[in-house]
C-alpha cells in the first residue's frame, strides 16, 4: 500500500486570533483578533498609520514579542520559542532606522551575528561580508562608526545585516521612511530583486513583509496589501486587484497623505 | 537578585558560545576595568600610603609602638581599605561608563537589534561585564595593596622610622594568614560581580528613553556603593567571627 505524501506548505507566518501587545508595555494590546497566514515567497506590505501597531506586529511576527492571546507560528513552530532557536535564523528583521549597533563598525555590525552564530569560518565570513557590503553599496564606509553615514545608509546598513545570516523571511519595518529618490529606488528595486530570487541568497525567493505608513511606492506592484485600523488587521488581497477608493485609510495610504494616529 | 541568577546561568550554560565574540568582549572589559585604570591606581595608592603611615606613624611613635607599622598597615589595607577604595574607584569610572553604555545600547532600540539577531543580549553584554569587572576589581585591588605598602615604607624610610624593608616584610607577612588572601579573593570578585551586575541592570532591565539615561546611571551608582558597603560589613562580621 502506498499513500501519498502530504504535500501540505508550512506557513512561513501563521497568526490565529492573536492579540499583539505593545512592546514598551506588554498589558496594552494595539492589535486584536489578527488572523493572517503569510505563504512562502510571498510579497506583503502592511500599512497603517502612525503608531496603529505595524512595529509591534512585525515583532511578533519575528517571534520577539510573545501574543497576548491566540497563536502565533514561525515556519510551523510557535512563538516566541528559544532566543537561539533555529527559527530565528530564518528569519531577518530590518528595524525602522537599522539599529546598528553604535559601538561596532559597519563591518563589524555585519559580521556580529556570522561570528556569533560559527556561520562560517574566517575566511568566509570576510567574503560573505564583502559581499553584502558591496550588494548595499557600504563598502567605502567598513570601517566607519553607523553614526558618522546618515539616516539612509544605516537603514542599509539595517538591511545588510538582517540578510547576512541568508533568511527566508524578511521583516522590514518603515524601510522606505525618509528616504529620497535615489535610495528609494534603489530599495524598491533590491526589494523586487530579493523577492524574485537574488543570487546571494541562493536565487531562492525571500518571503518579505514591509510594515508602512506610506504605500504609495507600492501602488503598482504586485505584492498583497494589508492595512491596520482601529486595532484591526485586514488583508485586503494583491494591490492590483483592489479598489483604492473603497476605504478611506487604504486611499490616504496610497496617495502617501497618512500622519496621524489611528 | 534574580538578574544575577540569570547571568550566571547564562555564563554556565553559554560559557563556551561564541567564544571568538565574547573573549574580545571581556578583554576589552577587562582593560576598561583594569589595565586602563592602573595610573590613577598608581595616584591613589601613593597617596594613601603616605596618608595610612602618616597617622600611622604620628600615633604609633608617641606610643613608642613602631614595630608595628607594617602589622597596622597590612590589616588595614589589606583587609579593609584596599578591596573597598579599589571597588569605589572602579565603580566611578568602569561602573559609571557600563551604566550609561548599556542604558544607551537599550534607549537606542540596540538589545531588540541583537534579539531578532538570535543573540542573547546577557549572553554577549552582560556576562563578558560582570566578569571583566570582577577579574578587574581583583587585579586592581592586589596592585592598589602593593602600592600602599609600597609607598608606605617609603614614606616611613623618609620619614627616618628604625624599620628595615626585611623587618617590614616580616611584620606583613606575620599579620596576614591564608584566610586573609581566600576572604580577600572572594571579597574583590563579590564586589565586582555586585558591581558589574548592578550597573547592567539598570542599563537594560527596563525599556528605556535617551533622557532616561542619566537617571538610570545615578541609580546604578547608588545602589552599587550601597551593594559594596554592605558586603564589606558582612565580611567585617565574617572577620571577627574567624
Amino acid at each position: 500500500m502506498s499513500a501519498a505524501p502530504n504535500q501540505q506548505i508550512t506557513p512561513a507566518i501563521e497568526m490565529d486570533a492573536v492579540t499583539v501587545s505593545a512592546r514598551e508595555d506588554s498589558r496594552l494590546s494595539v492589535l486584536e483578533d489578527v488572523d493572517w497566514k503569510v505563504m512562502p515567497g510571498e510579497y506583503w506590505v502592511v500599512g497603517g498609520m502612525h503608531n496603529s501597531g505595524k512595529s509591534d506586529l512585525l515583532a511578533l511576527a519575528a517571534g520577539l514579542n510573545p501574543p497576548q492571546k491566540g497563536i502565533c507560528r514561525l515556519f510551523g513552530a510557535l512563538m516566541p520559542g528559544d532566543l537561539g532557536g533555529p527559527e530565528r535564523s530564518r528569519v531577518g528583521l530590518v528595524f525602522d532606522g537599522g539599529k546598528p549597533f553604535h559601538r561596532l563598525t559597519i563591518e563589524e555590525n555585519i559580521e556580529l551575528p556570522l561570528r556569533y552564530h560559527h556561520v562560517a569560518g574566517e575566511d568566509a565570513t570576510a567574503e560573505r561580508t564583502r559581499e553584502i557590503l558591496d550588494l548595499t553599496g557600504l563598502s567605502p564606509w567598513a570601517e566607519r562608526q553607523p553614526g558618522t553615514i546618515g539616516r539612509s545608509w544605516e537603514k542599509r546598513l539595517g538591511l545588510a545585516r538582517a540578510l547576512v545570516l541568508r533568511p527566508e523571511l524578511l521583516l522590514l519595518d518603515d524601510p522606505l521612511g525618509g528616504l529620497d529618490s535615489r535610495h528609494l529606488s534603489w530599495w524598491m528595486n533590491f526589494l523586487d530583486e530579493l523577492s524574485a530570487g537574488h543570487p546571494f541568497l541562493g536565487k531562492h525567493p525571500v518571503t518579505i513583509v514591509v510594515a508602512a505608513h506610506n504605500l504609495q511606492p507600492w501602488r503598482h506592484q504586485k505584492v498583497r496589501l494589508a492595512v491596520l485600523k482601529q486595532k484591526r488587521f485586514e488583508a485586503l488581497g494583491p494591490c492590483s486587484d483592489m479598489s483604492p477608493l473603497s476605504d478611506s485609510l487604504v486611499r490616504e495610504l496610497l496617495a502617501g497623505e497618512s500622519t496621524v494616529a489611528v | 537578585m534574580a538578574f544575577t541568577l540569570i547571568t550566571f546561568g547564562t555564563l554556565a550554560k553559554k560559557g563556551r558560545v561564541a567564544p571568538e565574540v565574547t573573549f574580545p568582549s571581556m578583554r576589552v572589559e577587562l582593560a576598561g576595568a583594569g589595565i586602563r585604570l592602573l595610573p590613577t591606581f598608581l595616584f591613589m595608592s601613593a597617596a594613601l600610603g603616605m596618608a595610612v603611615i602618616g597617622q600611622a606613624v604620628s600615633w604609633l611613635g608617641r606610643l613608642g609602638a613602631n614595630s608595628y607599622l607594617g602589622t597596622i598597615l597590612a590589616v588595614v589595607v589589606v583587609r579593609e581599605l584596599g578591596p573597598l577604595l579599589t571597588a569605589l574607584l572602579v565603580l566611578s569610572h568602569a561602573g559609571a561608563r557600563n551604566a550609561i553604555d548599556l542604558a544607551t545600547t537599550r534607549a537606542l532600540g540596540e538589545v531588540e537589534a541583537l534579539e531578532a539577531l538570535g543573540i542573547d543580549p546577557i549572553h554577549y553584554l552582560v556576562v563578558p561585564r560582570v566578569v571583566g569587572m570582577a577579574v578587574g576589581v581583583f587585579g586592581l585591588t592586589i596592585y592598589f595593596i602593593i602600592g600602599v605598602l609600597g609607598f608606605g615604607y617609603l614614606f616611613a624610610f623618609l620619614n627616618h622610622i628604625a624599620l628595615r624593608p626585611g623587618e617590614f616584610a616580616t611584620q606583613i607577612a606575620n599579620a596576614l594568614t591564608g584566610l586573609d588572601f581566600a576572604l580577600l579573593t572572594i571579597k574583590t570578585c563579590l564586589f565586582g560581580i555586585a558591581i558589574g551586575v548592578i550597573t547592567c541592570y539598570q542599563g537594560l532591565a527596563q525599556p528605556l528613553h535617551l533622557e532616561e539615561v542619566s537617571r538610570a546611571s545615578v541609580k546604578a551608582m547608588v545602589q552599587s556603593v550601597m551593594a559594596c558597603v554592605l558586603l564589606d560589613m558582612v565580611f567585617i562580621l565574617i572577620y571577627l567571627i574567624l
